[in-house]
């Protein structure tokens, strides 16, 4: 196998989370495509750890999952939040900050 | 090695398509469920990899813990189950060129970089016990420090959500 399968996908499952967080309305959708985003990098910190034959990508691939199970667990929190005080979780109608 | 590669093939082609989906479709629960297919794609990807501790943290910290929580979330905004509420804003076209940008200047290096190294299959296979012994002597400050996370995360989203 090349080494460039496993990190070419990762590019592309990370372009794919990319355009989910810009595009998407709903806050929840927002936080599952920052979810693929970060799934991509743990492809690639795996498959260097192959390739150079040491096991810290696997180590660091489970810290940056134990970060994320912390990210969402926050995020969600906030969206829930969020529709709690203003009956919407579209991202598009919290614009307070707009200059 | 052929096998290998048609087995990448197979769950890359997997992966690639659901994840499209799930930023594509309109209906949110549907795009949970097609976010547990890349989890699992990419679970079979590290035991590809001989990653056998990762795949199994990604199965049970992502379809199984991570995913609760977002069909959990999903209930809770009562998001509209149907196409009532439309899921992609106006600006989906700038999107896709930023992301379009990213994914193929990222894929350009990567191929300039990297074009032909080969994965090197005749190097050490890390099992659990490998892995759990880096983590509990080199990696035992990050470790405490993500231990230290985790609780402030779990009492920080019980402190947000908790209705007074």
């Amino acid at each position: 196998m090349l080494l460039n399968q496993f990190l070419i996908l990762g590019a592309v499952l990370f372009a794919i989370g990319v355009y989910g967080v810009l595009a998407r309305r709903n806050g929840v959708m927002v936080l599952m495509s920052i979810e693929l985003m970060l799934n991509a990098v743990n492809i690639n910190l795996v498959a260097f750890g192959v390739q150079h034959g040491v096991v810290s990508g696997q180590v660091f691939a489970v810290f940056v999952i134990a970060v994320a199970a912390a990210e969402v667990g926050v995020g969600l929190a906030i969206v829930l939040l969020l529709y709690r005080n203003r009956r919407s979780i579209n991202v598009e109608d919290f614009d307070l900050m707009r200059g | 090695m052929v096998a290998q590669n048609i087995f990448f093939g197979v769950i890359a082609a997997i992966v690639v398509v659901s994840a499209l989906r799930m930023v594509t479709t309109r209906n949110i629960v549907h795009a949970a469920l097609y976010l547990v297919a890349v989890l699992a794609g990419l679970g079979a990807l590290y035991i590809l990899l001989t990653a056998e501790f990762v795949a199994t943290t990604q199965v049970l910290v992502y379809i199984g813990a991570v995913m609760v929580l977002f069909l959990f979330g999903i209930m809770l905004t009562k998001a509209p189950l149907g196409g009532v509420m439309e899921m992609t804003g106006a600006q989906w076209p700038i999107a896709a060129v930023v992301s379009l940008l990213i994914g193929g200047v990222t894929v350009y290096s990567l191929m300039a970089r990297f074009g032909s190294d080969r994965l090197t299959s005749d190097g050490p296979i890390f099992r659990t016990a490998d892995v759990s012994d880096e983590v509990f002597s080199t990696y035992i400050v990050p470790f405490e420090a993500v231990s230290v996370l985790l609780l402030a995360a779990l009492i920080g989203a019980i402190v947000l959500a908790r209705k007074d």
